[in-house]
């Protein structure tokens, strides 16, 4: 078995752990804990899949921002005596979660994916790295260094969703902060 | 690791994520399944970009080759098509991070606005609309 394998599976038990932690726990708050631990353990396995610009910008985000929002509008309204109880729903919710997990595995493990194997081309991670083909060497270089050619991406192809996205969060701040303002009225 | 282990770990998560969206009576329960369910696409968009090869290899493996050697061997940068397709799936997860961060800012404010409106978290009770 490879490092990577153990790697793999090893952050994959950590993740559902904690993903069943994040819905199951009474305790809001050490629900929000499991949930950092998941963002942390999806930063390893970008890191596994060559896209460490992402894994930096998933801690940066994801475990740094928005749990920290999060457990910010927990302690704003927690309500101890109540916990994290289920609401009617808990036993449909539970049928169509598995329907959808079944049907989704049933497609990935069914369909034919073309991927680098199938092509017989030696670029996945773990994939012996002697006789290169030029190809192999190509692909290889890109994902040994994929900030650049992200940077590329986003400012040529991707330019236009990358301004509307600036404003998109643009949005997203003023709606919050008027929101959450106090208003002079009320008072 | 495989393409179809990080579908499946996806899936796994994506579906849990879904019971907790739909099962929760705290909004921020909630909430926060719904990012579960960011990063279950994320991790899936992640392994596709890894993992599948782009249609112009597919479709013509010896000529998108040549092409691929000819840009790598004219200073080390890849043609602009092969560049174009290679890591469109970790774009998309710079996005979707992107469109969850304004989500939770919003969707917090809004659980804010609740609690000091009606002093309550409950999605169930969140009836201010009801005919």
């Amino acid at each position: 078995m490879l490092p990577l394998d153990i790697a793999f599976y090893s952050m994959s038990a950590v993740m559902v752990v904690s993903a069943l932690g994040v819905v199951l726990m009474r305790d809001l708050f050490r629900a929000a804990l499991f949930l950092v631990l998941s963002f942390l353990v999806v930063a390893g396995l970008f890191v596994l899949l060559n896209a460490e610009f992402l894994a930096v910008v998933q801690v940066l985000i994801y475990a740094g921002a928005i749990s920290i929002l999060i457990i910010f509008a927990i302690m704003l309204t927690r309500n101890v005596h109540e916990g994290n109880p289920s609401n009617g729903f808990d036993h449909p919710a539970r049928i169509l979660a598995t329907l959808v997990m079944v049907s989704i595995i049933f497609v990935a493990v069914t369909t034919d994916w073309n991927t680098w194997d199938s092509l017989g081309l030696n670029v996945l991670p773990g994939d012996p790295a002697e006789n290169l083909s030029y190809t192999e060497q190509g692909v290889r270089d890109v994902f040994g260094n994929t900030t650049p050619v992200i940077a590329r991406l986003l400012l040529r192809e991707f330019v236009l969703p990358f301004e509307v996205a600036s404003v998109v969060l643009l949005a997203a701040v003023i709606g919050a902060l008027a929101l959450v303002r106090e208003r002079e009225t009320e008072v | 690791m495989s393409l179809e282990n990080l579908l499946i770990l996806s899936a796994i998560i994506f579906s849990i994520g879904l019971y907790g969206t739909l099962a929760k009576r705290n909004v921020i329960a909630v909430l926060m399944s719904i990012e579960l369910m960011f990063n279950a696409v994320n991790i899936a968009a992640i392994a596709f970009a890894r993992y599948v090869a782009p249609r112009g290899i597919a479709v013509d493996p010896v000529g998108a080759e040549t092409e691929i050697a000819s840009a790598y061997g004219g200073a080390m940068t890849l043609g602009e098509t092969v560049l174009s397709t290679l890591l469109t799936g970790q774009i998309f997860a710079i996005f979707i991070i992107t469109v969850a961060a304004a989500e939770v800012a919003l969707g917090l404010g809004i659980v804010i606005a609740l609690y000091r409106n009606r002093e309550t978290v409950d999605v169930t009770r969140a009836n201010l609309m009801r005919g």
